[in-house]
């Protein structure tokens, strides 16, 4: 099999198998969110960049922090006036009385949400759906399973350039691209008719070809890729894992007290 | 047990349809040869394919009298998935046949032998033999997704081809085929039906790939055999124009020269060739 087909991921991040790679944001949002104190977030935050640097997503990292702000500022906001029993206000004007005491709560559920938010980015900034679908059907995803997600994910860019079409045909034709929002939704009308009468007939076209194609006989899929892992990494995702689980057990019992 | 696929007073309609779009169907398809089916608009070809592959009435509902045999199997008691292997479709609209899932043309072509669950190794040396046999290996490595019309056709045919099936039922597989793509597919289907004893029932409107590589030729009008026969004698029938048929340009050419008053000799035909 050649090597195009076999895309093998390279770097040293984004070459970790992918089920590293899920695991390692799975423990990221375990211990952002589940580790009492600054430490927790902290650390994440920390691990977070690093490994976002190593994958040089760094960039694209921060678009995904920006869509994190309104939860961000509204946390702020909330805890910071609204802190329950908190007395030690910074300033008091009229009926409102931020307080340190909320201030601080708020910076740490903050930084929880943003290290949370930002595991997640990096996994999928540095995951291809295609190697993570590969790899849950090995370890027993069914085919169908597979497909309906594989499809419905590869269908978004192809429905985006549809749209696209659309808006372009209108254009073409000479319809209201100006005018209220009413009066070019009634200029889409007249096209998005065919185009969704064409794929509700489709279905039953697709259905055929998936049925002439083999799809629904028995037993596994012979799966062509095969992404490289290894006994260290198998161990160190599981021990990751179990070690991020007994730190929030730990945390949270109170035995030891962490920043 | 006989050998081949064969239709007897078969009859289908779909599912709510008043009427039935084939009617006492007799056809008769031997491995290694090539049948062809022509017609004009809507007289039931598609509809021949589906009910030919087995997917009229299993898949689609419907509802079919008297038999399709496939070596003498009766299709209606067949699997789907064995029936792929038996008797593989190409769908006229060559891009809803494409499963939409694989990044490259090699897995899209992989996408049925993996569906069964054949060994990697196999099933990589079949899509490389089937993209072989349609002259596109060049588009292994595409994303199928972004294929032209036509490349899209002949992947699709890979597609069908790599599942190795005893019987190949193709709908207009050159639709958007130019010319030289034309060519090339009717040459590719010739070789496989030769080299694989492959059977092939070919939908096509071009008469002139049916009068290079068919052996006989149906001609359907309304859900009904019209014609049928050796493809030389059915291309030449003069009733092949009111059945909605553009005859071969050669037929034509001869019909011409005779016309003026003048001699049509064989070795004019054969100056054409
Ligand atoms: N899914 C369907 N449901 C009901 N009737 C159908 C369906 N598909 C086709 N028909 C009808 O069956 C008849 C035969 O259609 P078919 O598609 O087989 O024609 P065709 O010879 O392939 O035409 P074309 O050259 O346009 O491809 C037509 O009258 C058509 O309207
Ligand atoms: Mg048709």
């Amino acid at each position: 099999m050649p090597d195009f087909a076999r895309r093998i991921p390279v770097g040293r991040y984004r070459g970790l198998h992918p089920v590293t790679k899920a695991i390692l944001a799975m423990v990221g949002a375990i211990v952002a969110l589940g580790v009492r104190g600054w430490t927790g977030p902290a650390v994440v935050l920390a691990a977070v960049v690093l490994s976002g640097a190593l994958a040089g997503v760094l960039r694209r990292m921060a678009l995904f922090a920006l869509a994190t702000i309104p939860l961000v500022v509204s946390i702020l906001l909330v805890n910071t006036f609204l802190y329950p029993n908190a007395r030690d206000a910074i300033v008091t004007v009229g009926p409102l009385s931020p307080t340190w005491t909320g201030a601080t709560a708020a910076l740490q559920a903050t930084m929880r949400v943003v290290a949370f938010g930002m595991s997640a980015a990096v996994f999928a900034l540095t995951t291809p759906i295609d190697d993570l679908l590969t790899e849950l059907e090995r370890r027993g995803l069914g085919r169908r399973g597979a497909f309906v997600v594989g499809s419905a994910l590869g269908a978004i860019p192809r429905m985006v350039e549809r749209a696209r079409e659309v808006v372009d045909a209108q254009r073409a034709r000479g319809l209201d691209t100006e005018g209220g929002p009413w009066r070019r939704f009634k200029g889409l009308v007249p096209l998005l008719g065919p185009v969704i009468l064409g794929a509700l007939g489709e279905v039953e076209e697709r259905t055929m070809a998936l049925e002439a194609r083999a799809f629904t006989a028995p037993g596994r899929r012979t799966l062509l890729r095969r992404l490289p892992d290894s006994r260290r990494q198998q161990l160190a995702r599981w021990l990751l894992l179990l070690g991020s689980i007994c730190l929030v057990v730990v945390s949270l019992s109170g035995v030891v007290k962490l920043p | 047990m006989s050998a081949g696929l064969v239709l007897a007073g078969a009859s289908y309609r779909y599912a709510g349809a008043l009427g039935a779009a084939l009617a006492a169907v007799d056809l008769r398809l031997e491995p290694g040869r090539v049948v062809g089916v022509a017609g004009a608009n809507e007289s039931g070809k598609s509809t021949l394919c589906l009910v030919v592959a087995g997917l009229a009435p299993s898949v689609i509902g419907g509802r079919l009298d008297g038999s399709v045999r496939i070596d003498g199997v009766e299709t209606a008691a067949t699997r789907p998935h064995e029936l792929a292997q038996r008797c593989g479709l190409l769908f006229q609209n060559a891009s809803t046949q494409l499963s939409n899932t694989t990044a490259t043309v090699l897995e899209e072509v992989a996408f049925g032998p993996c569906n069964l669950g054949l060994p990697a190794a196999e099933v990589v040396e079949r899509v490389w033999w089937a993209l072989r046999a349609v002259g596109i290996e060049p588009l292994a490595p595409r994303d199928p997704a972004r294929l032209s019309g036509g490349q899209g056709q002949l992947v699709a045919l890979a597609s069908v081809l790599a599942l190795r099936p005893s019987y190949l039922v193709l709908d207009e597989p050159t639709s958007e085929l130019d010319p030289a793509g034309t060519r090339l597919v009717a040459e590719a289907l010739a070789r496989i039906a030769g080299e694989t004893g492959a059977g092939i029932l070919l939908v096509e409107h071009k008469t002139e790939v049916l009068a290079h590589i068919a052996d006989d030729v149906v001609v359907l009008e309304r859900g009904t055999v019209a014609l049928s026969g050796p493809a030389a004698e059915v291309l030449a029938d003069p009733r092949l124009v009111e059945l909605g048929v553009e005859p071969p340009a050669q037929v034509r050419l001869e019909r011409a020269v005779r016309a003026a008053g003048l001699e049509w000799s064989a070795a004019l035909a054969e100056a054409i060739e």
